[in-house]
């Protein structure tokens, strides 16, 4: 542990955390966690600002002074109150927003120095009230006798349902896995985000009166339709973008070529990680190489590390500055051996008689114009191919919308890449009834994105039940 | 928990049945589609195609075969326990339809997944042809539900202690050199369905076979149960798992489905020698 009590009071307080050849084969989470004292003591940096810059990089507004204030004055529980006005799952973003280009990134004193640590203090309260609190449930409005359904039980989902218990609503979640959480259980591993976290954040909900309907594909087991039959009167979709994107080059077929959401869930969700206790298996891999440089990318890469692999490279078509991940994500990854191939493109995966993976040939790449994304477009290098050996590779190059429910709905407006089109401000869709929000609007993005579209939608719906549409 | 409310034996104890309470999944169940189970916490997910459902009682009815660890502990649950999980309706229904005379062929447990769709293809007014087949008499499963629902009825065993000696395809062949078929349905072990389809091909009879990939979510999400077909790649959770068998790359299927064997191999082992210590 490399915890050293910081000198000068301007100083950021570093994250203690389980050093990277110890956790390159465990999968405990890597941060320790502030204590008390190092918390107050971060929280005494914050400057208190008259305009502050910290709000208006959190999509969701976080009273981000005043929380931090609480912090410093020692009132942890005022404090994860002051945060829950706005965010109800504030263990999950303090761990998992790209805080350098959110709240900490607008962050003042970020300007000379280290920003304030907003997500380490934001996870801090929320872990001392887990740990401490009184788990008092919050008041909750009268009875307003009519039914919600959520479908989906992600950031989003689980947003809705929380917001909407609490003005009285009956809630009943839908969610298709056998566990809920979404890809905060399946995708993220545990070594960044404990499970434990997110079943007690559902496991709150439950005790306010929320009904989790696990195993329900909703499309298949139930339709939108049969819902409000069954007298739902107002439908919340939130499913994600829960489709693989493959590299579409031959040999991807072969034994030991997975998507990230096949390899993550087997080690996530089914515990593959503990077979043989676990019955789920995951193929190890010697030499490993994961495709594409997000968060999912580099998840896989160091969950590929900790079931024993030689090597993990991660091979990604573009330079580092655009890789999309985020920055605590990259450093952990390079701390733990995982190496980089950028501007490296896969062509094609080559195979041994027994249709398993023995290699991948690549080709070079240069940046060239700027392409509609505005990140200038890689090409080619002519002549440049060569091959790498891997016995494993993981296709993490992002998600598409999951047809599944939309394709059983009628009525509901899709675009040209299938997912749902919902207004921005309430997530109303094109069908009376049905509101949309998180992935399966906006394509993949982040967990407090996904909670602000719940959040706005709860209020719609609110509106709309009281009101009319 | 899905409790079973009735179990059956087949096949000298390497098949088993078991009929789950699963209301929402019966209400909503056409011939063709699966189902994916797990009987406890540490679990693995297991596709599993209904055999039949009583939407007045509430069930489902799945059979299968013993194989592997998850199967073996499936085979110890009993009357009155159940499945902690249980997911479905999954997969497309097969498309029924009147098309005059069909051959249905299936092998081994295959019988269990071809056994609704018979039904379905006879209620729907076509002339049925049954071919069914197992290694041997006392493996043989359904023979009288299938009978039942059948113009024509076929039994071959591998080792001829019953009906036909030899295999499905040889009886199949005769049928469509003496009749005009619209359609043959072959569900069985890999190598089976690849033969039927072979053979259909060179008859030039459009054949519709059931594919059994490793899965996982059966949604569509992880792309684990990806087949080629007609070159291109497919998902079998949602795109099948019933393909037109001439398109299909059965070699590639056949080696998918060993990607674990090592692993199911270990985790078989070592939970029979658990059992037998107990
Ligand atoms: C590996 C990985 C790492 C990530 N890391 C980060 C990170 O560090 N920071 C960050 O901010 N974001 C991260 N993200 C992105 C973030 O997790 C997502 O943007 C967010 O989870 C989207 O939330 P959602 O509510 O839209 O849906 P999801 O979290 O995708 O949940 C959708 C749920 O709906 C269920 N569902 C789907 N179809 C149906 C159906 N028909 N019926 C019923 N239920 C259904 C699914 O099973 C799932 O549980 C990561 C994503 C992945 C995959
Ligand atoms: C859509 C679908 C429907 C199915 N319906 C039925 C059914 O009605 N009855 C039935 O008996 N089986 C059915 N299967 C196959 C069944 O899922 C497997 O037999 C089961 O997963 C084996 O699990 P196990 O842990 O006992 O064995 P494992 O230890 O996983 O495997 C043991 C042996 O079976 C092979 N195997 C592994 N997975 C599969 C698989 N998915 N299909 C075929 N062989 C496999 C392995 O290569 C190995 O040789 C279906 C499969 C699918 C995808
Ligand atoms: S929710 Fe995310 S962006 Fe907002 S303050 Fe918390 S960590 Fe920062
Ligand atoms: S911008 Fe930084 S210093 Fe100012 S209030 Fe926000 S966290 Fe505190
Ligand atoms: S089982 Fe995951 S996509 Fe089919």
């Amino acid at each position: 542990m490399k915890e050293q009590a910081s000198s000068k009071k301007s100083d950021r307080q570093p994250m203690p955390e389980q050093s990277a050849e110890v956790r390159k084969r465990n999968f405990d989470e890597v941060p320790l966690g502030y204590s008390p004292e190092a918390a107050k003591a971060e929280a005494s940096r914050c400057l208190q600002c008259k305009k502050p810059g910290c709000i208006e990089g959190c999509p969701v507004s976080v009273d981000i002074p005043a929380f931090i204030k609480l912090i410093a004055e020692g009132e942890f529980t005022k404090s994860i109150r002051k945060i829950w006005e706005k965010n109800s799952l504030p263990a999950v973003c303090g761990r998992v927003c790209p805080q350098e280009l959110q709240c900490e990134g607008q962050c003042v004193v970020g300007k000379k120095g280290a920003p304030v640590a907003i997500g380490n203090l934001e996870r801090f309260v929320a872990d001392y009230e887990r740990m401490n609190g009184t788990g008092e449930v919050p008041p909750r409005q009268k009875s307003k006798g009519k039914k919600v359904a959520v479908v989906g039980s992600g950031p989003s989902g689980l947003t809705v349902a929380g917001d909407l218990i609490l003005k009285g609503y009956e809630v009943t979640i839908f969610e298709a896995f056998h566990r809920p959480g979404g890809v905060l259980v399946y995708g993220i591993p545990q070594f960044r985000l404990p499970k434990e976290i997110v079943f007690s954040e559902v496991a709150f909900l439950e005790k306010q009166g929320c009904t989790l309907n696990c195993n329900s594909v909703v499309g298949r087991t139930v339709t939108i339709e049969e819902l409000f039959e069954e007298g739902y009167q107002a439908i919340f979709i939130g499913v994600g973008a829960g489709l693989p994107k493959f590299l579409n080059v031959p040999g991807e077929n072969l034994i030991g070529i997975l998507s990230a959401n096949e390899y993550l869930t087997r080690a996530n969700l089914m515990k593959a990680y503990r077979f043989p206790e676990y019955d789920t298996p995951i193929p190890k891999g010697k030499n490993v190489v994961v495709l594409g440089a997000g968060n999912v990318a580099m998840d896989s890469a160091r969950t590929a590390m900790r079931l024993g692999a030689d090597s993990v490279k991660i091979v990604y078509r573009r330079s580092r500055d655009e890789m999309p991940a985020r920055a605590a994500e990259i450093h952990h990854a390079e701390e733990e051996g995982i190496e980089f191939f950028l501007l490296t493109n896969p062509t094609r995966f080559i195979g041994n008689e027994k249709g398993r993976v023995v290699g991948m040939e690549c080709l070079k790449m240069e940046l060239g114009e700027p392409d509609s994304s505005g990140r200038r477009r890689p090409i080619a290098v002519k002549g440049s191919e060569f091959q790498m050996e891997c016995d494993l590779a993981v296709v993490a190059v992002g998600a598409g919308a999951n047809p599944l429910l939309t394709k059983s709905t009628d009525g509901l407006a899709l675009n040209k890449w299938g997912y749902i089109v919902a207004d921005p401000e309430t997530g109303k869709t094109s069908k009376k009834g049905v509101w949309a929000g998180g992935d399966i609007v906006t394509g993949s993005a982040t967990v407090i994105l996904a909670m602000g579209a719940g959040r706005k939608a709860a209020d719609s719906i609110d509106k709309y039940l009281t009101w009319g549409w | 928990m899905f409790k079973i409310v009735h179990r059956e034996e087949m096949a000298g104890g390497t098949v088993i049945l078991n009929e789950i309470e699963a209301p929402a999944i019966a209400r909503k169940a056409k011939p063709g589609q699966f189902v994916i189970v797990k009987a406890n916490e540490t679990g693995e997910r297991i596709p599993l195609t209904m055999a039949d459902t009583n939407t007045e009682k509430g069930t489902i009815t799945i059979i299968y075969m013993v194989v592997g660890k998850s199967t073996s502990l499936f085979k110890t649950l009993k009357v009155g326990e159940g499945y902690l999980d249980v997911i479905g309706p999954l997969g497309c229904a097969t498309h029924i339809e009147k098309l005059g005379k069909v051959i249905c062929v299936g092998g081994g447990t295959g019988i269990a997944v071809l056994y609704p769709i018979t039904r379905g293809l006879k209620q729907a007014g076509n002339e049925v042809v049954s071919i069914v087949g197992a290694r041997s008499k006392d493996l043989l499963i359904l023979e009288e539900k299938m009978r039942n629902v059948s113009d024509e009825f076929h039994v071959c065993t591998d080792d001829g202690s019953y009906g036909h000696k030899g295999f499905v395809t040889d009886v199949m062949k005769q049928v469509l050199s003496t009749q005009k078929i619209d359609l043959v349905v072959g569900i069985g072990p890999v190598p089976m369905m690849k033969f039927v389809s072979k053979i259909t091909k060179e008859f030039n009879v459009k054949t519709l076979v059931s594919l059994n990939p490793i899965m996982i979510d059966g949604t569509g999400m992880c792309g684990g149960c990806r087949v080629t077909v007609g070159n291109e790649t497919k998902f079998a959770c949602v795109d099948g798992p019933e393909f037109d068998g001439h398109q299909v790359d059965f070699d590639e299927l056949t080696k998918r489905l060993q990607a674990y064997s090592e692993e199911e191999k270990s985790c078989w082992q070592n939970y029979m020698c658990q059992i037998q210590d107990v």
